[in-house]
This record gives C-alpha cells, structure tokens and sequence, in this order.
C-alpha cells in the first residue's frame, strides 16, 4: 500500500503569533519554522504502517510518498518528514501562500500522479486553523473520509478510524482509497536520530511548481486586514479563597 | 437572497449552537432557512420552526446523515445549494466535518469559524490559535461557513415555520461502527455559563475527579481540562479545551492547575470573568486572568469550597 502524506511548514507552534503594524498579516520574518504538528502524527503513523509497529501489521505500507506546496524552505519540512521514515517527497513550489481549495486541487493532481491508497494528513494547520484541506481533497477525488483520528486500523480494503468528536468518539470504516486526517491522540510522534537525518539526505525530492499542474489557484478570499485581538484587562491577585468569592459575587459571575 | 443553515441536534433536542449560527445567518440575510438531518428527528425540526425568524426547516431523514458521515451530508445539501447564496453551519466536530466537503464540491473557498459578520461577503475569523483576528472578503459568489457558536447570542424563539421533508443521501463507501459517548449529568461544555477546568498540576485521573468535580457540581459547571491533563490520561479526550479541543466562552472559567500554554488560551480568552489557581506566580495563565490566586490547588480548593458555602 502506498501512502501519500501533505505536510505544511508553519510557525513553531511555541512563538506566539504577532500581527504586523500595517495589519496586512502575521510577522514571520526571522521566526522559527516547523513541520505542522498534526503534520508530523500522519507521517509517524504512516512509518507504523510501514515497520509494523504497534497494533498495525509490519509492511502494510510500501511506500511513504511526502508532499508539500510552498517557498523553497519547505524543502526542510519534506527532509524532516524523510528523517522520521518516508521514503522519497515532492515539493510544489509556490512563492504566495495559497488558500485550502487551492491546496486541495493541487494535492488532487498530485494523487492523480501518484494513485497511492492512502492519504494521511493533519486534521488542521496551526497558522490559518481552517481545518478544511484533508475534507475538501476527499470531495474532489470522490474518496471517502475519516476526519480527526485517534486510532487507526487498516484491514480488509478498509480504514477503520475512531474518530475524536463533540460527546465522546465515533469510529467508522471508509473503503480504501480514502483521506484519514489525523487528531493529537493517534501517536507520538519520534524524534529524528541523526543517522537517520543523515540518510534523509540521500532520498530523492523532486521539486515542481504550481504550473506544472495547470491548476486554477486564483484567491477566492481577500484579506482585508489581520488585526489583534482585543487585549484583556490587566487582572488582581486575590489573597485568599474568601476574597476570591467575594470578588466573584461583586461581579455578578457567581 | 436566502441562507441555509444546518442545524445541531443531538437526535432528540435541537442545540442552541443551532440558534446562534441562525443569528449569524440573519447577519447575512433576511430569509433563513433550517435543515435538520437525522433520523426519527421530527422533534428536531419542530424545535427549528419555533426559532424566530425562520422561513422553513427542511427534514432530511435518513441513516447517514443521522450518524453524520460527511459523505452522505454533502450528497444530501449539494443538490439544494442552488436555491442559496450562502450555508451555514455551527463550528462543532460535525460541521468541520463535511462543511469543507460540500465548499469543495461546489469550487468555493470555505470559511471556517466566524466570529463576526461584517457584511454579506466580509466575515472575521480567528488565525494562529486566535492570536490574530483576519478580516476577509469572499469573492465566491456562493459562501459555505461555520460559525463560532460562542462569538454570536443565540436568536429567540417564537417563529412558527414549516416543515418540509426532503431526500436524504446515502454515503456508499463509508460505514459506521460505533459511538462511545461520555456520560454526564453536568452541562455541556459548549454552553455552560461556569467551567472548572484542571491541568497536569491535578497528577491523577483520582486526583482530578477529587478536586475538579465537586467543584464543578458545587457550582453547576461543566468541567474541562487542559491537553496536558487530556494527554496524561487524568480526563477524556472531550473535555480539551483550547485550539485543538473546545472552544469555550463562559461567564466564569476557572483553570485550576493550567499554566496557560498559547494553545489552551486560544480555547478559553474569551470568557467574561477567568480566574487562575496556581502555584507558580509566574504562569502565563494569571497575564489573562481577571481574578488570580497564588496557592496550592490542595489547600485554595477546599478553602474555596468553604467559602461557598
């Protein structure tokens, strides 16, 4: 079974975001960047499915293929994901971020290319939080999904994914080929050890660019402006527990 | 101009979460419509005609669409979105899921979480785990949105709509296997006006269900939890609150225990009053909180519970 698995370079998910004076976004100038959190659960469940680790049955994956759409430096993201197990990456280059449906029809062409089984990906991006890209690519190829997985189970032509919902969980099986995006619980994910990072090295990525796939990738979405949120008012600190209901009571909370 | 929204039930009772997205909705347009997708759900849809300023609710009723598989949803609401300019859905796990699908079926750019309409076409929406409002201006000419419930009031009853059944999709290559929910008395995390919310600091499961809970009950709050206590196994999974978990706006959220790490802040910041119990005076979490109290939660909780009464 092949697995084609996107990944998104964004920023570390410890810096704390700060919006330009001009408002015309977020300040990414000489922040530190990082492999999309979810990003990095999907790429450790698909090396599982490959070495057999855990509850899934060793090579039932053959190939991880990694994929990712943006500037030349996501070239260190696909690397990352290539360290941690898979096997070879492509990067579709593109100098302007593009928005999910973008994305998803240029992730489609490319699934189009590679025909893999599978489709493993982060439930969400931690800078524009859509949550959108993995949905939108299983309605354009017509697959199945299974959203927010925090188990996965693949047996029988199927992916049975316990999903992480509102109230509890809910596990559905989707007919193979299908889009599994994946939740914080699935796993783990491992560090990379420096021979591995060394042998990442040598794995081949091919790098495209967006009209390669002559897909239509026009904005459909202006930013008008990117603004702070309203800053709360500095609090007080109470001595004790009895201040503190009072405190509560005065402002009619309690 | 008309605006669909797709309701949020639990099969048997309409949510408010529903009410709120129609207030959005109105934002938008005048004509409202509601769907209600389950199964056995007529009850659903009567509670939907009831909202006030409903056109009508439309009745899909079917296996898939009551178990929410995202497939069946989409093939249900993509044929209709001809009579609409714009779908709205509740921000929840349901609507994040298939709300995306139906957008990309119909080539639009979704939108996902608003928290303010600005216009027709103008919404605004949190980025970076909300520590950046985006204002945008959708150039499709049809809009799929889901809307954060807790940044709208939820509109008023006294609406007396009709109700109108329509064809429920199947979906052919999806099956559902199970559902495990959690079983609570208290109120739903979504809409409690307090939450008592406890992190890694509890150490325990026994030691959350000790100090969080009674808390909670005394208080009639619902009870949340940071990742950390989610992911060391002391709550379930549901109770997460913060930008991968719940988003939450109560009148009083009370973190017991949580340091205030940027992603538990973006689930919880717009709480009207937050008060902080924590023993490491320097936590991120008492930059936010409007009440703080430097001290061990094994001592300010019980004191606490006193001084209640």
């Amino acid at each position: 079974m092949k697995i084609l698995v996107p990944v998104k370079r964004v920023i570390d998910s410890n810096v704390k975001a700060r919006v330009k004076a001009d408002q015309t976004g977020v300040d990414l100038a000489n922040v530190k960047m990082s492999m999309n959190p979810f990003d990095e659960i999907a790429v450790e469940e698909a090396v599982r499915l490959k070495e057999g680790k855990e509850h899934h049955a060793a090579g039932t994956a053959s190939e991880i293929v990694v994929v990712s759409i943006g500037v030349t430096q996501a070239q260190e993201t696909i690397r990352t994901a290539l360290a941690m197990g898979a096997d070879r990456g492509i990067l579709v280059q593109s100098d302007t971020d593009l928005e999910p449906l973008a994305i998803a029809k240029l992730l489609k062409a490319v699934v189009d290319e590679e025909k893999p089984d599978l489709i493993l990906m982060g439930k969400q991006s931690i800078d524009g939080d859509n949550n959108a890209v993995g949905q939108m690519l299983a309605a354009l190829l017509d697959w199945p999904q299974a959203t927010f997985a925090g188990k996965l189970e693949i047996a029988g032509g199927k992916a049975t994914v316990t999903r992480e919902v509102d109230g509890g969980l809910q596990t559905v099986a989707a007919e193979l080929p299908a889009v599994v995006t994946v939740d914080l619980r699935l796993n783990t994910p491992r560090y990379a050890s420096l021979p591995n990072i060394m042998k990442a090295k040598k794995k081949e990525i091919v790098t495209k660019s967006v009209a390669d796939y002559g897909v239509d990738t026009a904005d459909r979405l202006k930013v008008l402006k990117v603004t702070e949120p309203a800053k709360r008012s500095a609090g007080i600190k109470v001595a004790d527990a009895a201040e503190l209901v009072a405190n509560l009571k005065n402002a009619g909370v309690l | 101009m008309a605006v669909l929204v797709i309701a949020d039930h639990d099969g048997a009772h309409l949510r408010d979460t529903t009410h709120k997205t129609v207030t959005a909705a109105k934002a938008i347009s005048g004509d409202v419509d509601v769907m209600v997708l389950g199964q056995g759900a007529s009850a659903v849809a009567d509670a939907a005609a009831k909202i006030d300023g409903v056109r009508k609710v439309l009745l899909a009723e079917g296996a898939g669409v009551a178990q929410g598989l995202a497939e069946a949803v989409e093939a249900t609401v993509v044929p209709l979105a001809a009579g609409y300019d714009a779908i709205l859905v509740p921000a929840n796990t349901d609507g994040k899921n298939y709300a995306p699908r139906i957008a990309a079926k119909l080539d639009v750019a979704p939108i996902s979480d608003i928290v303010e309409v600005v216009s027709a076409d103008t919404f605004v929406r949190p980025i970076y785990a909300g520590n950046a409002l985006e204002t945008i201006q959708s150039a499709d000419a049809k809009k799929v949105i889901t809307v954060r419930p807790t940044a709208f009031a939820a509109a008023g009853e006294g609406g007396s709509a009709s109700v109108e059944s329509i064809a429920a999709a199947e979906a052919p290559k999806t099956t559902f296997v199970s559902a495990e929910m959690v079983k609570s008395d208290r109120p739903e995390l979504g809409a409690a006006k307090i939450i008592v919310s406890g992190g890694r600091a509890l150490g325990s499961a026994e030691e959350f269900a000790a100090v969080i809970e009674p808390l909670a009950d005394k208080l009639g709050a619902a009870v949340g939890a940071s990742r950390a206590a989610v992911d060391a196994g002391y709550a379930p999974n549901d109770y997460q609150v913060g930008q991968t978990g719940k988003v939450v706006a109560p009148q009083l959220y009370i973190a017991i225990g949580i340091s205030g790490a940027i992603q538990h802040l973006a689930g919880m910041k717009d709480s009207k009053v937050i008060v902080a119990i924590n023993k490491d005076a320097d936590a991120p979490i008492f930059q936010i909180a409007d009440f703080g109290l430097v001290a061990d939660y094994k001592t300010a909780v019980p004191e606490l519970m006193a001084a209640l009464g």
